[in-house]
């Protein structure tokens, strides 16, 4: 059997596939985290809220009213996003002018609220999602086994990141975006609706997280505290790309779950804190974050 | 029975005006009256409210009292983007490039707010610098060219007031001498044009009527014809 410093090959390839896996999904949070953040200027805590509820929407619509997971893979994102935007609209614009460490209080109010509610009413310890028939099985390439819907979710958290992205750079839309975030004032006296535009780039931006909360719920244990652990792994990744950056955000979160995926194999035991100590060292050698304009 | 002359249709009336920046009052009550097809400059030192009373006319600064009327409609209450939307171009002092868009996206990037806005085509012809560097990205340009840009963008929109903010600051003689046939061709258009300029020589053969500020408040308003007659005046008044 191949080895590669030690390691077998299979069980090397096997740890790269879970990285890049977890990769995507680190990906999908941080390039909504990024687009909300260029231009509202939050840093949104509730971000991982709408990811668990992403997850538990697509749970809760199949056990009670049978939505198979192709449909939830449309209707809870759109969800979520609808919930988003109304967040947007009741409670965020109304601090708009504030300080910023309101916005941050306030997202992280609403995220231990909708967390606490659905804790009281599903508990913690995990609801059961199965994935359509159509995953079921793998296939075998050689060095290793690939399950179909770990493919699944790498092809789709690729497409959905590549789209946004060609959205955000190539698009008339897009260029509303990336000039609002220079300088939305501006824009809105040249006659474009900003708020409004603000309201629907948050529910776009929860709407990522919800997409990968579906993406999430036949591999992951669907529980309403899976946003709160993932959000911290995703700030860091945030951090080492730099705030702001569309390509930075995908780029850093797919290189950051492979790192993490390499680290469990030749060193488990840092596995859980190498992206913190990979922060640390981007902080002290490149502050504004590796994708990250200078200041 | 021979009618009146039509009373000339006054495109902007500011009365009253106050505007402050959280504690501080910049403002203290603006009045001026711009009609369809003139051009007025608002002259003045740096800070007498000079750029600040055409930021309060966008509903751009914190907190305004007193009254607005463009088009003889109250936009006290209006957003931005709806004053933008009455046919208001405004181009701010900093010209306001976007460093995130190329020179034709930050041409494209104002919504057509009127019909019988400028075609990219009339502007690449009257611009032809913008048309070679269309793909650069938009503060790579000189200072002459993004202010060449800054007005360009305005103009696509069909505004037909528009609002500019020292555009001749920094820039070359032979580029203000370039702005100075823009403004004139804006004028034969019909344009109206509020012009905050520090350049009194630049502003004097243009404009039709000169608001002198200061202090936040209009201290003289002078006719093109009587600009002879008060120059000593306002020489005292620009501390030339």
């Amino acid at each position: 059997m191949s080895e590669i410093l030690g390691v077998p090959v299979t069980v090397l390839s096997g740890q790269l596939l879970l990285g890049v896996i977890n990769g995507a999904f680190y990906a999908l949070l941080s390039l909504g985290l990024a687009v909300i953040f260029g231009l509202l200027k939050i840093i949104n805590f509730a971000h991982g809220a709408m990811y668990m509820l992403g997850a538990m929407a697509t749970v809760v619509l199949f056990d009670n009213l049978g939505v198979n997971y192709w449909v939830a893979l449309f209707v809870a994102p759109i969800m979520v996003g609808a919930l988003g935007v109304l967040i947007e609209y009741f409670l965020l614009r109304r601090i708009g002018g504030q300080d910023h460490i309101y916005s941050l209080l306030l997202t992280f109010g609403v995220a231990l609220m909708i967390q606490g509610i659905l804790t009281n009413i599903y508990g913690v310890s995990g609801l059961r999602y199965s994935m359509p028939d159509v995953f079921k099985g793998g296939m075998n390439l050689g060095f290793m086994f690939l399950p179909y819907y770990r493919a699944w979710v790498i092809v789709m958290a690729l497409l959905v990141c590549f789209g946004t992205w060609f959205m955000i750079e190539k698009t008339k839309l897009g260029s509303y975006l990336r000039a609002g975030t220079e300088d939305a004032q501006l824009m809105q006296g040249f006659g474009i609706n900003v708020p409004l535009l603000i309201s629907l780039t948050y529910g776009f931006g929860v709407m990522l997280a919800a997409f990968a909360g579906v993406l999430a719920a036949p591999i992951y244990s669907v529980t309403p505290v899976m946003g709160s652990h993932i959000l911290i792994v995703v700030f860091a990744v945030v951090v080492i790309g730099g705030m702001g950056s569309i390509s930075g955000a995908i780029i850093t979160g797919i290189l950051m779950g492979i790192i993490e995926g390499l680290t469990k194999t030749f060193y488990p035991q840092a596995s859980s804190a190498v992206i913190f100590l990979v922060m640390v060292i981007v902080l002290l050698i490149r502050p504004s974050g590796l994708f990250g304009k200078e200041a | 029975m021979s009618q009146a002359a039509p009373k000339e249709y006054e495109q902007l009336r500011v009365s009253g005006l106050h505007a402050f920046y959280g504690e501080s009052h910049i403002l203290h009550g603006i009045d001026l009256v711009v009609n369809r097809g003139e051009l007025v400059t608002l002259l003045g030192r740096n800070g007498a409210g000079r750029s600040t009373t055409l930021k309060a006319i966008m509903n751009m600064v914190g907190r305004r009292t007193g009254s607005i009327m463009i088009n003889g409609e109250e936009t006290m209450a209006c957003a931005p983007h709806h004053i933008a939307r009455l046919g208001v171009g405004y181009c701010p002092e900093h010209r306001g490039i976007f460093s995130e868009l190329n020179v034709q996206e930050n041409l494209t990037l104002p919504p057509v707010v009127r019909s019988g806005g400028m075609g990219l085509d009339e502007i690449y012809s009257m611009f032809p610098n913008l048309y070679e560097r269309r793909f650069s990205q938009g503060t790579k340009l000189s200072g002459g060219e993004q202010q060449m840009l800054a007005m360009a963008r305005i103009l696509r929109t069909g505004a037909n007031m528009l609002l500019l903010d020292e555009i001749t600051e920094g820039l070359a003689p032979v580029i203000v001498e370039k702005l100075g046939e823009v403004l004139l061709k804006l004028k034969e258009k019909g344009l109206t044009i509020v012009l905050v300029e520090q350049n009194f020589h630049f502003a004097a053969p243009l404009a039709d009527r000169h608001y002198v500020m200061e202090h936040g408040q209009i201290a003289e308003e002078i006719s093109a014809d009587e600009l002879e007659a008060k120059q000593s005046l306002l020489n005292d008044y620009l501390g030339v």
